[in-house]
């Protein structure tokens, strides 16, 4: 037990650390290297959450991007003041009770993530009796169901214009704050006997059945918990944007979270937060590419798609040279550090470093 | 057979398309007894356990466990009333520690509800660290404690037999399936076995049924055997009086085989 | 709706439905015998329609070598794919080559956008393609009738490789059972990639057809049509070409008939093919055609 007291230690010194950072941050970046850290901290929940999913309960959905459409549209609609709503909608008006309703961002998040349940539990029914592949793609029809839903329920979503002026409360206390919130929940359930359920379901669903395991109840808890958690992550991506569209919400969102999930590691938490501080300042980095340049007296004009060129061949190189991506399915962990090289796989509580 | 079978089973047939994998079975296993179904390969014995354990339904016929007919239960249920089995290709949940493998077994009779995990409950807590106990305890059994946190494909091929043996005895079933736990296994190893099943089956108060090849394991555990062929059981009894019947010799060898052996 | 609207509709979901078929065509049989979903398919399709028109307005070849071009080298770029991207992955868990085949699909689109550039292009289609005849009181375009009948003339020549030839027997066998087609003697991989270059060269086909009865093109315009000609192989189950087809052409007809009855769904329409596929899911998940595979344990 000694170990569980050094652990509980240093998590709290890095939790201060942490703390000081984004206090340090916040006073002294500037507007665009603290939105990076903002993201960073979104597509961290992202990844945890389908790594929820999929990494650790081997269901490959491909719906977050829907899943985050709920989050953040039912996010914006709370924290919109009434008379901005009333301007805003001009298509159709937005309708009563939610043209007046209102929350504070904490328990809007809190909608946001709770509505992406409910329709997770909705659609799992059907859903999750499929396996593999066929679940990707019945994911991905959902999500897509999604948006074609969203642009043409204008009393609710304003249509394709979309919702603009979403009130930016989304700042880094916030977002690292449910970061922090969800990594505390997704560690303590892994880490449990629980989580070994799910990791057994992902393993063999056969020999988990033969276990007493109930497998479908156990990936329908997984897949709304990690929709929960999508759902959130959504709600905070559009208050840190402050501008949605259903256009927004489109494969290529759910793409670029499969590429932060895989690159971390399937089935490792400190992957997924590793795996989105790399991600996501390597898409900001690779914004070069699209811009123009001058280098001494030429001018190279930017290169439109170029970005995602890169990208997409990094996710392949990935998936043929290294499918375990950056951390496998090992962990971060305080023991891992102070014995380095040793195989860490401790089973004490929040054995996680977090960043 | 005193008191009454622990597991019944009634004309069960299962059919893949026209093939009739088993026909008409009807068994009573007794309680508390290590018994045995052989047959030729591709007889329908797996067949038979997947019936039992839920994982296929039997296309008629029904499944008495207990006095509780549990014919097309699903599997997990079936688990929770008292049966378990291993596989004959050995099925452990290969990215897991030797512990993990045995404390997901221990889940089935676990109280403590899921969300009691993130919300660090005191009753979660002492759930947990009483599973981690009988889990080591279960380990320490089967003589694996020291590969506790080794990954359990990383074991040697024998100890993963035991391992998913332990994992079985987690869920605390009353009646265990065996599916050639000898398969692969040198001279020595099958009768270590033979000694270990045994032993499991005293310590925990089991009903065991095993299928196995390796007919030295068989004839010096089981009480009583079945033997099925093409689907169909073909006799019962005791080893002596399986050994020298004359059906089962032919289904083993072949007609050509034993008409020759005789002249 | 007038006796004449009705039929010019069924004449717009025929075509649908051919081009829908056409793709899912590939998908099944890849499916078949790989079990992957190639998801980068919507793209061969995208690519097919961009080759030919590039070949004419940038080379000015003659539409017949156009055409012919444009399906040898999307074929060929089909082929490419598989070699690169998934044959490596043959014994990797499945799911890794179906991610290899969702970055391969964006990693095309993208770099189309880098060659051919990001905005939408209009298609210059030959006048007696277009040219509205007047047929009693229907009134349709040449194209209307060219669609199916290529179509139909395709997927004849297809069941002709797949059901006569030696290539399309050990196609068969391998969508059976892959390791005892292997241990026969029949070099695997190259059936895997001539099923590669037929489905690819089918996609082309149908992006080429695609362009002209929708004459504009544009990089992302593989994504929707190959994810709803896959629901249609699925409709049809996955496996057979036959259901493909006929799954592609109820898929047609579904989309283009609701929203002819129904006009208020116009905007759902493209949500159709999904909500499709969640009720097969749910309610014969082995489609119309497919067998049920029991697992064995
Ligand atoms: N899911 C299934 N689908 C189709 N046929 C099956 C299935 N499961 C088993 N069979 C067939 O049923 C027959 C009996 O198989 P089973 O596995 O029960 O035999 P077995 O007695 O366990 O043989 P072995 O000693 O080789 O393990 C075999 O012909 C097998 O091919
Ligand atoms: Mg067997």
């Amino acid at each position: 037990m000694n170990n569980r007291s050094r652990d509980l230690a240093l998590n709290s010194l890095a939790l201060a650390a942490l703390a000081a950072f984004l206090y340090w941050a916040h006073t002294s970046f500037d507007g665009y290297k603290i939105q990076i850290l903002n993201l960073i901290a979104v597509n961290a929940i992202l990844a945890l959450s389908l790594n929820l999913i999929y990494g650790f309960t081997g269901m490959f959905s491909l719906g977050h991007a829907g899943f985050m459409a709920l989050g953040a549209y039912t996010s914006a609609i709370l924290i919109l003041p009434s008379a901005q709503k009333q301007m805003m909608w001009i298509i159709e008006p937005l309708i009563w009770p939610l043209s007046v309703m209102n929350a504070p961002f904490f328990v809007a998040v809190l909608a946001g993530g709770l509505v992406a349940a409910f329709f997770a539990l909705l659609i799992a029914i059907p859903v999750l009796r499929l396996g593999g592949d066929y679940l990707g793609i019945a994911t991905l029809g959902f999500s897509e169901i999604i948006r074609v839903v969203l642009t043409n329920l204008n009393f609710i979503t304003n249509g394709a214009l979309g919702i603009k002026g979403i009130p930016s409360y989304a700042n880094l206390w916030w977002n690292y704050g449910w970061l922090l919130l969800t990594t505390f929940f997704i560690v303590r359930l892994i880490n449990s006997n629980f989580g070994n359920v799910l990791k057994a379901i992902r393993d063999d669903e056969i020999a988990a059945k033969n276990m007493g395991i109930n497998t479908f109840f156990y990936r329908v808890l997984s897949f709304t918990i990690g929709a929960f958690f999508a759902g959130v992550g959504g709600a905070l991506l559009g208050s840190l944007v402050t501008t949605i569209d259903p256009m927004m919400f489109r494969f290529v969102l759910t793409f670029n979270i499969l590429m932060i999930t895989v690159t971390g590691g399937l089935g490792s938490i400190s992957g997924s937060i590793i795996g989105s501080v790399v991600i996501t300042v390597l898409l900001e980095w690779l914004r070069i590419v699209e811009s123009p340049m001058t280098i001494g007296s030429f001018a190279i004009p930017g290169i439109p798609g170029m970005r995602m060129v890169i990208f997409s061949l990094a996710l392949i190189l990935i998936i043929l040279f290294r499918r375990e991506g950056i951390m496998g399915m090992r962990e971060l962990s305080w023991d891992m550090l102070f014995s380095r090289g040793s195989r860490a796989r401790n089973h004490d509580e929040e054995g996680e470093d977090r960043r | 057979m005193t008191s009454a079978p622990i597991l019944k089973l009634e004309n069960l047939t299962m059919r893949f398309g026209g093939l009739a994998a088993v026909s008409e079975l009807s068994i009573d296993v007794p309680r508390g007894a290590i018994v045995g179904l052989i047959g030729p390969n591709g007889a329908g014995k797996t067949t038979v356990f997947n019936m039992v354990t839920g994982f296929y339904r039997p296309t008629h016929g029904r499944v008495v466990f207990d006095g509780d007919d549990i014919t097309g239960l699903q599997p997990h249920i079936i688990c929770r009333s008292g049966i378990s089995r291993t596989f004959q290709n050995i099925r452990l949940f290969s990215h897991e520690t030797v512990l993990e493998n045995v404390m997901i077994g221990c889940h089935v009779r676990r109280r403590s509800k899921w969300w009691s995990a993130p919300l660090g409950l005191p009753s979660f807590k002492e759930e947990e660290e009483r599973i981690r106990r009988k889990s080591l305890d279960l380990l320490e059994s089967v003589g694996l404690a020291e590969y506790a946190g080794e990954t359990s494909s990383s074991l040697p091929y024998g100890a993963q037999r035991r391992l998913e043996i332990a994992r079985a005895l987690a869920t605390d079933p009353k009646f265990l399936l065996l599916d050639e736990p000898a398969a692969g296994m040198n001279p020595q190893e099958s009768q270590d076995l033979m000694a270990f099943i045994r032993g499991v089956q005293k310590r925990f108060g089991l009903t065991i049924l095993l299928i196995e090849h390796d007919m030295k394991v068989v004839m010096g555990v089981c009480e009583y055997i079945w033997v099925l062929d093409y689907g169909v059981k073909i006799a019962e009894g005791n080893p002596e009086a399986i050994q020298s019947n004359q059906k089962v010799i032919v289904a083993y060898l072949g007609e050509e085989y034993v008409k020759y052996a005789e002249s | 709706m007038s006796g004449s609207l009705f039929v010019q509709h069924l004449f717009n979901a025929v075509t649908l439905g051919s081009l829908y078929g056409l793709i899912a065509i590939g998908y099944t049989m890849v499916y078949g015998i790989l079990r992957l979903i190639n998801f980068a398919h919507g793209e061969v399709f995208m690519l097919g329609a961009y080759f030919v028109f590039f070949g004419i307005s940038l080379f000015h070849l003659p539409w017949g070598v156009a055409v012919i071009g444009s399906i040898a080298v999307s074929s060929l770029c089909g082929i490419f794919v598989d070699r690169i991207a998934y044959k490596p992955l043959r014994s990797a868990p499945r799911i890794s080559a179906l991610i290899s085949a969702i970055g391969v699909s964006f990693l095309i689109q993208n770099l189309a956008i880098v060659i051919f550039g990001g905005i939408p292009r209009p298609v210059a289609r030959p006048d007696w393609l277009v040219q509205v005849m007047k047929v009693g009181e229907v009134r349709i375009i040449p194209l209307a009738i060219v669609v199916p009948l290529v179509t139909l003339a395709l997927v004849l020549g297809l069941l002709w490789i797949v059901y006569r030839t030696k290539p399309g027997l050990a196609m068969r066998a391998i969508s059976k059972d892959i390791e005892t087609t292997r241990l026969m003697g029949v070099s695997v991989n190259k059936i895997i990639a001539f099923t590669f270059g037929l489905g690819s060269a089918l996609a082309a086909a149908s992006g080429i057809m695609w362009a002209l009865r929708y004459p504009q093109i544009q990089p992302f315009m593989g994504l929707v049509p190959g994810l709803k000609a896959f629901i249609a192989a699925v409709f049809g189950g996955i496996g057979s070409i036959q259901g493909a087809v006929i799954g592609g052409m109820l898929l047609g007809l579904i989309e283009i008939m609701a929203v002819a009855f129904f006009p208020q769904l116009s905007g759902y329409r493209d949500a159709f093919a999904f909500v499709l596929l969640i009720i097969i899911l749910l309610l014969k998940p082995t489609g119309l055609m497919g067998e049920k595979l029991e697992d064995k344990i």
